[in-house]
């Protein structure tokens, strides 16, 4: 049932630039991965094999890096992944209550995937957001910060309709106060 | 040196709308450093840049606190082959979001203090490391960058000099290890990030073993006010042992958390209960974890006049770390706070060193049991031995890190500690 994956030529055109920027090629190792994961929603074995392929870097050093970050995803997930903080300010800010709300609301436990394929949970390390917790991230991608029950309900109701959270600013008080 | 901070105006980050975007910034007076560089390359040779720089004595905003013009100094002569500045952006310690505000409202403001670094070493190539996890933070750092070349700040004869340098973004995937500089570099070489042994130190063997300099972003965005400006005025603001602009980011139980930016050397009190308004819901201070999650937990009743810079957090017991300052109210229940970040450096080490592998997870384990009702009295023995054998043990300092909060809560806390152990032994009798 393993896949395989091919990266077409306007992927490897993009893929040069990306080993361009490094005097050798195994330091495309993390972009490159990014990359493939942004187009396949994972980087299960086959997609490192692809990896492996396109930089001619062994399958085993490209299995080693996949498994040392744990933004890769090793094996196929959620087409929504929360990942909620649960690391010092959002443990003492209610972090894991947003987290066990999230198991109520999704009948699923941190780790888990709901049987639809829908969403992924995840409980995490520290995302540097910690002036406003408790909050998660979307996907490897955007902060949904401040987090309560409506906010949540809401979040679910719209990644359910496909829609993604706006970026979430957060401007220094400082600055309020004079403008 | 707080008692002016009311009238303060930020530097590293200025509450200029748009300031983002390079045309405010240049109207701000943005790149005149560099300009002023370039344009009197007499006065200033990379030589005088790194003795205006190191005078200035700005403290490295990544948690040691380095003299970031010493570090310069310590770069080899050029032998005509690459050297880099891998600037450090991984922004990984809880209790610190600082960074991604320089990313966010003043990207060029770095940038530019990345340049004048590169060419006060003679640097050709700098790297940018940013956190996987903040990949809209990167996305606008890119932004800028393109900006900055497009304009002629980067790339080939910067505005019309003989000084090239090029800049590239390299995005982490979740790892706070790859903010440890040896680690960083294992990174962006494509690997795992096992930190290095140390020596040989970056500036002799670095990114692909040639020289290399690391510095936090927010270090690099005060070199341009220290060239605008002078190192005697920079040394002016806040105290000269730990001077300059400092971006404090409190989180925690306080009414209005966030990022602020005043001058290093700020009453502790002042910030928490003047600048974010005092402890959330009324509540009384119980503790301070005043620079990040690896430096040592202060009581409240620690911290009268003690101020956020290295030599004051020194004499009342901790360190100065990121400022990254996490305020906690006297419903905080410490032994459960200690577990969480015990826990956190129990995910995060590399495994690479036995003390620091095994000890974390011990630390961990032990804190759990203590903090689920089923500790001994014995336990606060065995926690305080495992310290001692990660502390200064290991490849890096993370072992070190994740020691730290564990023994000196422990001494600090001790009461909460016992309380927990001993109603086991009352509840088995
Ligand atoms: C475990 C560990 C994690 C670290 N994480 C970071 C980080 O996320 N960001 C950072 O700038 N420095 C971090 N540092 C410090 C760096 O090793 C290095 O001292 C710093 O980037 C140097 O820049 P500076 O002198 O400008 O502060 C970390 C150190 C250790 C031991
Ligand atoms: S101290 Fe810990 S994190 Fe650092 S190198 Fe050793 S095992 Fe890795």
């Amino acid at each position: 049932m393993a896949e395989t994956y091919t990266f077409d030529a306007k992927d490897l055109a993009e893929i040069k630039k990306l080993i361009e920027k490094y005097p050798e090629k195994q330091a495309a190792v993390l972009p490159v991965l990014w990359y493939a994961q942004d187009k396949f929603g994972h980087s299960d074995p086959s997609v490192q094999k692809l990896v492996s392929e396109t930089l001619d870097v062994p399958e085993a050093h490209i299995r080693g890096v996949v498994s040392f970050y744990t933004q890769y995803y090793e094996k196929p997930i959620g087409r929504n992944v929360l990942d909620v903080c649960t690391c010092l300010s959002c443990h003492v800010s209610g972090g894991y209550d947003m987290l066990h709300y999230l198991e109520e609301r999704l009948g699923i436990k941190a780790g888990e995937t709901t049987p639809d394929g829908e969403f992924s949970l995840q409980s995490v390390e520290c995302l540097g957001a910690c002036g406003y917790a408790p909050m998660l991230q979307v996907t490897n991608d955007k902060f949904v910060n401040h987090l309560t029950r409506e906010k949540i309900d809401k979040l679910l109701e719209d990644l359910r309709a496909g829609k993604e959270p706006e970026f979430e600013s957060n401007p220094m008080p400082q600055h309020q106060k004079e403008s | 040196m707080s008692t002016d901070w009311k009238s303060y105006k930020p530097l590293l980050v200025p509450a200029i709308p748009d300031l983002h975007e390079i045309k405010v910034y240049e109207k701000n007076g943005g790149y005149k450093a560099l300009k002023k560089i370039l344009s009197d390359k007499k006065k200033w040779n990379p030589a005088n840049v790194i003795n205006e720089v190191k005078t200035a004595n700005i403290r490295g905003r990544g948690g040691a606190g380095f003299n970031a013009g010493l570090k310069w100094s310590f770069m080899p002569e050029p032998d005509g082959k690459p050297r880099y500045l891998a600037c450090n952006g991984d922004e990984s310690e809880p209790g610190t979001f600082k960074d991604r505000k320089i990313f966010e409202f003043n990207p060029h403001q770095f940038i530019e203090g990345a340049i004048i670094a590169a060419y006060a070493m003679q640097i050709e190539v700098i790297y940018v490391y940013i956190r996987g996890e903040y990949r809209p933070f990167v996305q606008k750092l890119q932004k800028a960058i393109d900006q900055a070349y497009d304009n002629g700040y980067l790339g080939k004869k910067i505005q019309g000099s003989d000084f090239s340098v090029e800049m590239y973004t390299h995005m982490g995937a979740g790892a706070y290890i790859c903010g440890e500089e040896s680690s960083l570099m294992e990174s962006l070489e494509g690997k795992r990030g096992y930190p290095r042994v140390k020596p040989p130190f970056p500036a002799q063997r670095g990114l692909w073993g040639r020289p290399t300099t690391i510095n936090n972003i927010e270090t690099l965005a005060n070199v341009p006010l220290v060239i605008n400006n002078g190192a005697e005025w920079y040394l002016s603001i806040g105290p000269s042992t730990h001077p300059g602009p400092v971006l404090y980011g409190i989180s925690g139980h306080v009414n209005r958390p966030g990022v602020y930016e005043y001058p290093a050397g700020m009453n502790i009190m002042t910030l928490i209960n003047e600048v974010a308004g005092g402890v959330r819901g009324g509540k009384k201070l119980k503790a301070l974890i005043p620079g990040g999650s690896s430096t040592p937990p202060l009581r409240a009743d620690m911290l009268d006049g003690v101020s956020m810079d290295s030599d004051s957090l020194r004499q009342a017991g901790s360190m100065m770390g990121t400022a990254g300052m996490v305020v906690l109210d006297e419903d905080t229940d410490m032994v459960e706070v200690i577990w969480r970040i015990s826990y956190f450096y129990d995910h995060e080490s590399c495994g690479q060193c036995t003390p620091c592998r095994e000890g974390t997870g011990w630390l961990q384990k032990t804190l759990r049991k203590i903090m689920e009702g089923n500790g001994e009295m014995r336990d606060l023995d065995i926690l305080l031995a495992i310290c001692h054998g990660m502390e200064g043990r290991t490849i890096c300092a993370l072992a070190d890190a994740a020691a730290w909060p564990v023994r000196y809560s422990i001494e600090r806390f001790r009461d909460e500690f016992e309380k927990k152990c001993k109603k086991t032994v009352y509840a088995v009798a």
